[in-house]
């Protein structure tokens, strides 16, 4: 009550996120659990991946996960067959892949007019963060989000008989798969180390930056 | 409650009533265009709404990659066993002389079709890809009669939206939009391969929709109905794979 009554001057309360980097990095990261537990689950019906156009359990895989599979008809050496969840599965993964790639159409929009990314991410940018971390969070949303998004049109019969080129530039449909799964672990690595640092450098007062958008100037790191 | 506030509340109210009503107008276009699928009550009709339309839009009079010989598959991998109650396998031995192939609903012309009168007619083959939504594929030469030819012989009426198809197979039965009835690849196909399309993948008669995933391509298909109302089918959903959680639309 006190601090509300005696506002700290400007420079003890930096602030640090504005309302729409905060609402697009909760959106997204709702988004991209949801993309990754439903992901998860229709991989379980198939946990084969193969290069080129083709493949399937008659076909030598690239490499298969060792894990146990939603259908019977994948040797998998387990002795049983998990439930189908593959329906809600896919239409959850479609639901929230449209919402990500709102989320990021109106993040990049407002970041570019805001000059969010020539403040904070560019390496020449004047803000809180590291070369290291403006690299990386540059690398997630300009290519490995976008990249995610292409490899999973790729997978798409319709989107491939209107832009072919968009499947053929990874070399087939199987291989667009495939690739989309290793962006997946790279962006699973960028969470847990974006959660480790984060932990580090003080879980509740970041996390609180990133809710209320105000932090205080000895918290900043 | 300071000017600053009593602004951004009225300019947020009115952003809202702008969206919400903008929401409303595009839902009405939308459902008047014929790009909101019949699946669309549930928690995930936004999403499912949003790719049908999307994909509608852009894929009206697109085609679906075909491929050169030397990418046939080795295998066209049969997805389960055939239907194995004795009725199907007394058809099924006698395909040639009792499997008919009806074509009813909206037609001027109704007719019921032997595997002879569909072989007689002009055939289109096609070396295309079928992708399960599981994640399996494989790349087949397809050979059938254009199901648009079926359609324009048996006179589909004007009021026409959808062409339901029915199988053997009491629990997998499906539709497809007229975009995709009239679709110059959408065969009801009997070959695969140069040969007769084997039991496994189908035959003697499969629908064949390469713009679309694995199961919307209905094996042992017996029927097809011509509407304008997906409601009259079933749980009204379009098909059966709703009912099982997936979506009506498989183009992705």
């Amino acid at each position: 009550m006190l601090r509300k009554e005696m506002p700290e001057p400007a420079h003890r309360q930096a602030h640090r996120h504005t309302a729409v980097v905060r609402a697009t990095h909760w959106l997204a990261a709702l988004c991209f659990l949801a993309l990754l537990v439903s992901g998860l689950e229709i991989v379980l019906s198939h946990p084969r991946f193969y290069w080129g156009e083709a493949g399937n359990v008659t076909t030598p895989a690239l490499f298969s996960l060792p894990v146990p599979a939603s259908r019977a008809t994948v040797p998998t050496g387990y002795g049983f067959v998990l439930p189908d969840q593959n329906g809600w599965s896919r239409s959850l993964h479609f639901e929230a892949a449209w919402a990500v790639v709102f989320t990021g159409l109106f993040y990049v929009a407002a970041g570019l007019y805001t000059r969010h990314f020539r403040n904070n991410l560019l390496p020449a940018g004047a803000g809180a963060y590291n070369l290291a971390q403006r690299l990386t969070y540059l690398f997630v949303i300009f290519v490995a989000f976008p990249l995610a998004i292409w490899t999973g049109l790729a997978m798409s019969p319709a989107v491939a008989s209107v832009l072919p080129q968009a499947v053929s530039a990874w070399g087939g449909q199987e291989s667009a798969r495939t690739i989309h799964f290793f962006l997946t672990l790279f962006l699973v690595a960028f969470l847990a180390i974006h959660l480790i640092m984060i932990t580090r450098a003080g879980f509740g007062p970041l996390v609180r930056a990133m809710i209320t958008g105000r932090t205080q100037n000895k918290e900043r790191s | 409650m300071s000017d600053i506030t009593r602004r951004r509340l009225v300019r947020g109210g009115l952003a809202a009533a702008a969206g919400a009503s903008g929401l409303a107008v595009a839902a009405r276009l939308a459902d008047r265009y014929g790009l909101i699928p019949p699946d669309h009550g549930n928690l995930y009709g936004a999403g499912d709404s949003l790719t049908y339309a999307a994909q509608r839009l852009l894929t009206r009079h697109s085609m679906a990659r075909e491929f050169p010989r030397s990418s046939i598959s080795k295998t066209p991998f049969v997805n389960g066993p055939p239907p194995n109650d004795e009725a199907f396998r007394k058809l099924q031995a006698h395909a040639q002389t009792d499997w008919r192939l009806a074509v009813d609903g909206l037609v001027a012309r109704p007719a019921s079709y032997s595997l002879a009168d569909i072989r007689s007619f002009p055939a289109r083959s096609q070396i295309t890809h079928l992708a399960c939504e599981e994640g399996w594929s494989y790349i087949a030469e397809w050979t059938g009669v254009p199901l648009a030819y079926l359609l324009s012989l048996t006179e589909m009426r004007p009021q026409a939206k959808y062409v339901v198809y029915f199988s053997v197979e009491k629990d997998w039965w499906d539709s497809i939009d007229l975009d995709d009835a009239l679709h110059p690849q959408t065969l009801v196909a009997y070959g695969l391969n140069g040969g007769d399309l084997p039991l496994g993948n189908g035959g003697p008669l499969r629908m064949r929709v390469p713009r679309q995933l694995g199961y919307k391509n209905v094996k042992y298909i017996t029927r097809l109905t011509v509407t304008d109302d997906l409601k009259r089918f079933g749980k009204g959903l379009g098909s059966t794979a709703p009912e099982f959680g997936y979506s009506w639309y498989a183009g992705i």
